[in-house]
């Protein structure tokens, strides 16, 4: 940084012919300084812990002992014991939480990018109490999960819970829904309260895009009379492209890992389970760092194997250029 | 002058002594409010005794969090909590991070209850002390028994019958949101207590016997898995299903139900100052599962375990032995309702005097029914998983209870296929 | 017609003003309510009965537990912007080799579930002597929000268009300069959003902290609020937790009013148009 305030003052010191190259080649040398912290960071933090998670996955670890365990190769993953198949990719149970939290994620981030771009128009046009409707968008995403989901746990109590009541007197159902407890309606219900809880997060990343679009772009439409529905999916919705698929990147990072949700809502019940949940039902509660840890790589794998798909359907290119 | 001189060597000797011996101790006995209250007084009293300073570690109240917070301390051999407060059924899971007992706690153990030192030992070795116990119980609206002249329940055919009788009573009075029996009945440990309860009363074992041997696929084991199917949605709200100890009492202390399976922390709520049930209520032990059954409610409560890696175990020791002794017992059971271990103290006068139900709770304990943690030891919690998850099947009609018997059989088996360890 | 879309407007700016606000409203109700009451549902306050609130103070240092979750959110926020505002300028200005790889591994660490790092994380924590400390859950929060903010960051980064940095380039400003003088004030929407979600982040993270942290001094709020009880271990307080809840909203609440401003600042206010 030093160097980089003297040279401000420093009068242009190369000549032009060579100008080009050179400032590209400080300027490469700048972005690897720039980004050397952050990377430091992340494999500080990060990297030892994610290859210890990998290579444990690979032995039979137990919680009891860390210490004392063998390498076992893949029959985490797969073994066969006297004609029996066994091990992770053979589990029902895995498979069950893999769908459902597919299914968890396709649903949910769905509804929450659509309600979410509807919530960033609002807040993007010019009305009375703006700034308080921003403040009121934002309320569900700032209680703790922890505390929201035990919350709506409480209010979709089938005999005295709040949503039942109301339901009833406004005469929208005869009788109360067991929201959590019916398998059937569970996985909505943990749906609903997930789009509650993290329409925000998408509707704020959107709005800080729309935010950032040139508003020449409007009055020229506005000159023109295009349909405002017309304008936004022509105009509007292409140049918003890359954030929205930045926002529905981490949201579907974040609901394939969902865990805390779930499992407030309807502890270990097997037909809710999400992937995550399993995870850390063999880490912790069965002990099993080994099948724990390879259940982990797994997610790792699929969310990877997810994340590729969505960025070559949202033909993005990590290396482009500024437009 | 020398004189002085000498004096002060002395004085400065038993000081460098004292804080040579004196150490800090860490316990981690309870969450926040009245029970950390009561833990407090007890260690402060055991430090103004010994001189040694303790310090108190607050863990979460959820059973799941706080084991895993513990796992984590332990599996990294970490110091800093000597003194862990440990569910009757992580014994097994933790033995290996705790401190054999054996020695210094052998003089007093054979004053407790016989069941709770049961899930003390670990493979014949005193790996905890019993600190409090728990029992599941009946609590029944005596109010409306009177109103409808039955009596208590004696068998569970007695209590569907009675439920049954008073719901569809207090329903053509236009109550049209009362139910005749709530519990717990969510995927999760409680579940399994319940369950253990119902197949216990009918004469089917728990799930594992004291060899080892999976002994749950049986008629009888069925028989209990029909009856309790059988109240879901008839006598008890389909919502039990996700019903966790606090959903079922706001049910039953809302006067919305005859009978509540719970432990008994519930009777000081049901009797408390804003209780809509106060002086309605009346606690009993849980139904027999006919004439040839047998009460029984799940045992529970906590036990005190000295850490591995403590640096400070003696002392550590010391502090246990106290806090589970007959005096403390006492104090905690008068000041904080909590069940003693120690079997004298249930014909004891002030505790009576300050809990008058503790007489009945005598037979609740002696009858109690163990799960099957000791014979599973670190298969403990896989064990109960595979249980209540096969449990839960029967209870959502998605299973016949023989048919998810037989399942539940195979995979506890294979569980245990090289020995439960 | 205009009418009509007038009333359609602002009929959707309430249902979902409600939609949004309703269970944080009776989280306020059941704030003033304790005992059997609880068990009954009510849609107006009885009364303002503030024991709940006073009983969050009393049994635990709360307003300590409050300090840390600000300075710990406010550490991550200000870390995460400072390393992410830089490494998206590198990402989404500056052609390099390896860039894409780059990002997908910056990536990749948000796809592990939290669980599986957790216990890497502690004996890392602990071997840097972090363990029970402020720092040791700064550094580990990081972990969460760090990709997230670079991403969004590049992301809106490389939107930019492409004439901003050539004239101060020409000018011969070095690329720190430019960062500072050119694209922080362009990048105000973005970076505020970013950090406020980042901020959301750490202020709700729960396993971190009570995994990380060992004495009430030191937690942060939510694992503060799972050590509520009652006066057992099965019962759950509810009206103490809600009060809780209120209280720790609030903070955020007047963070997103006085910061709202920026998210409409930016390229509106004028700075530099391409």
């Amino acid at each position: 940084m030093t160097s980089a305030v003297a040279q401000e003052d420093a009068p242009v010191p190369v000549a032009a012919r060579g100008r080009r190259s050179s400032l590209t080649r400080s300027r490469i040398r700048a972005a690897w300084a720039f980004i050397a912290p952050s990377l430091i960071i992340l494999a500080l933090i990060a990297g030892w812990p994610l290859a210890r998670t990998i290579w444990f996955s690979f032995t039979d670890a137990n919680l009891n002992n860390l210490s004392d365990y063998e390498f076992i190769g893949f029959e985490n993953y797969l073994a066969n014991y006297d004609g029996e198949w066994l091990g992770l990719l053979t589990d029902p149970d895995w498979w069950h939480s893999v769908w459902n939290t597919v299914w968890f994620t396709l649903v949910s981030v769905s509804i929450e990018t659509v309600l979410g771009i509807v919530v960033a128009l609002i807040l993007n046009a010019a009305f009375p109490g703006r700034g308080l409707m921003r403040a009121i968008i934002l309320i569900p995403w700032a209680i703790p999960t922890i505390v929201s989901a035990k919350m709506w746990n409480w209010m979709l109590h089938d005999q005295f819970g709040v949503i039942n009541d109301m339901l009833l007197r406004l005469g929208l159902i005869a009788a109360p829904i067991t929201w959590t407890a019916n398998p059937d309606t569970a996985l909505w219900t943990v749906v609903m309260v997930d789009v509650w809880k993290t329409t925000p997060f998408m509707a704020l990343l959107i709005l800080a895009a729309l935010q950032m679009l040139p508003g020449d772009i409007y009055e020229a439409a506005k000159v023109d009379g295009v349909h405002p529905v017309r304008v936004f999916f022509r105009v509007t919705l292409p140049l918003i492209k890359p954030a929205l698929l930045v926002a529905v990147i981490f949201r579907a990072l974040d609901s394939l890992r969902v865990f805390d949700l779930i499992y407030v809502l309807t502890a270990n019940s097997r037909d809710t389970m999400s992937m995550s949940v399993y995870a850390r039902q063999q880490l912790v509660d069965f002990q099993e760092v080994g099948l724990g840890s390879a259940a982990s790589t797994l997610i790792f794998l699929i969310i990877a194997l997810l994340v590729v798909i969505t960025l070559a359907a949202g033909r993005v290119r990590l290396g482009e250029d500024p437009r | 002058m020398p004189r002085l001189i000498a004096s002060l060597g002395f004085a400065a000797g038993i000081l460098a002594s004292t804080s040579a011996w004196a150490v800090e101790i860490s316990i981690s006995c309870s969450a926040l409010g009245k029970e950390y209250e009561i833990c407090k007084q007890g260690v402060d009293a055991w430090a103004k005794k010994t001189g040694n300073t303790v310090k108190i570690v607050s863990t979460p109240n959820s059973a799941t969090e706080r084991l895993a917070l513990y796992q984590q301390l332990l599996a990294a051999g970490a110091s800093d909590i000597d003194v862990f407060q440990i569910d009757v059924v992580w014994t097994g899971i933790l033995a290996d991070h705790l401190m054999d007992l054996s020695a210094k706690g052998q003089a007093d153990i054979d004053d407790h209850l016989p069941a709770m030192v049961e899930t003390s030992r670990v493979n014949g070795k005193l790996m905890a002390m019993p600190w409090f116990a728990d029992a599941g119980l009946l609590y029944y609206r005596q109010d409306l028994l009177d109103k409808y002249k039955r009596p208590v329940p004696q068998t569970w055919a007695d209590l569907t019958e009675t439920a049954r009788l008073i719901q569809d009573g207090e329903r053509k009075d236009g109550r049209g949101d009362f139910w005749g029996y709530v519990w717990q009945g969510r995927a999760y440990e409680g579940l399994t207590t319940n369950a253990l309860e119902w197949v216990a009363s009918f004469g089917g074992g728990a799930i594992v016997d004291d060899k080892g041997d999976v002994t749950i696929e049986n008629p009888k084991a069925a028989e209990a898995l029909k009856a309790a199917a059988g109240w879901v949605g008839t006598i008890t709200p389909e919502g039990v299903l996700n019903y966790t100890e606090e959903e079922s009492r706001g049910v039953f202390q809302a006067g919305n139900a005859a009978f509540m399976r719970n432990w008994p922390y519930a009777w000081a709520l049901a009797q408390g100052t804003d209780s809509t049930i106060k002086g309605k209520v009346g606690i009993a032990p849980l139904p027999k599962g006919g004439a040839d059954g047998r009460n029984a409610g799940t045992l529970g409560g906590q036990l005190l375990a000295v850490s591995k890696y403590s640096k400070n175990a003696d002392a550590a020791t010391d502090l246990v032995l106290y806090l589970t002794g007959q005096q403390e017992q006492k104090r905690r059971a008068v000041e904080g309702s909590f069940n003693p271990t120690i079997v004298s103290l249930y014909s004891d006068a002030d505790i009576a005097k300050a809990n008058p139900f503790i007489g009945d709770l005598v037979d609740v304990f002696t009858n109690a029914v163990a799960r099957p943690a000791t014979a599973t030891g670190q298969n403990y919690n896989k064990v109960s998983t595979e249980f209540f998850n096969a449990v839960h099947q029967v209870l959502s009609k998605r299973a016949e209870p023989a048919q998810a018997l037989n399942r539940l059989d195979r995979d506890l088996k294979r569980i245990k296929r090289d020995g439960w360890k | 017609m205009k009418v009509l879309s007038r009333i359609g407007f602002w009929l959707l700016v309430v249902a979902i003003g409600l939609f949004a606000l309703f269970p944080f409203y009776y989280a306020i109700i059941s704030s003033f309510r304790s005992g059997a009451e609880l068990f009954t549902v009510a849609y107006l306050p009885e009364r303002l009965d503030i024991s709940n609130y006073v009983a969050v103070f009393d049994r635990q240092p709360f307003g300590r537990n409050i300090l840390n979750s600000i300075i710990v959110a406010g550490s991550v926020v200000a870390v995460s912007l400072g390393l992410g505002m830089t490494a998206a300028y590198a990402f989404g200005r500056i052609a390099f080799r390896g860039r894409a790889l780059l990002l997908m591994t910056i990536l990749a660490v948000s796809m592990f579930p939290q669980v599986a790092v957790l216990s890497g994380m502690f004996e890392l924590i602990r071997s840097l002597g972090l363990y029970n400390t402020l720092p040791g859950l700064i550094l580990a929060n990081l972990m969460l929000t760090l990709p997230f903010t670079i991403w969004v960051l590049t992301t809106f980064m490389r939107e930019l268009p492409k004439e901003i940095e050539e004239a101060a380039y020409v000018d011969g400003a070095t690329p720190w300069i430019v960062v500072r003088r050119v694209f922080l004030p362009l990048m105000a929407p973005a970076a505020v959003t970013t950090g406020l979600l980042a901020f959301i982040v750490s202020w709700n993270e729960f396993l971190f902290a009570l995994t990380f942290t060992l004495t009430n001094e030191r937690r942060t709020v939510p694992p503060a609020i799972a050590l509520m009880t009652g006066s057992t271990a099965y019962e759950l307080p509810w009206g103490t937790i809600m009060a809780a809840s209120v209280i720790v909203t609030v903070p955020i609440i007047i963070l997103v009013l006085v910061f709202q401003r920026k998210i409409v600042a930016g390229l509106t206010a004028g700075a530099v148009k391409g």
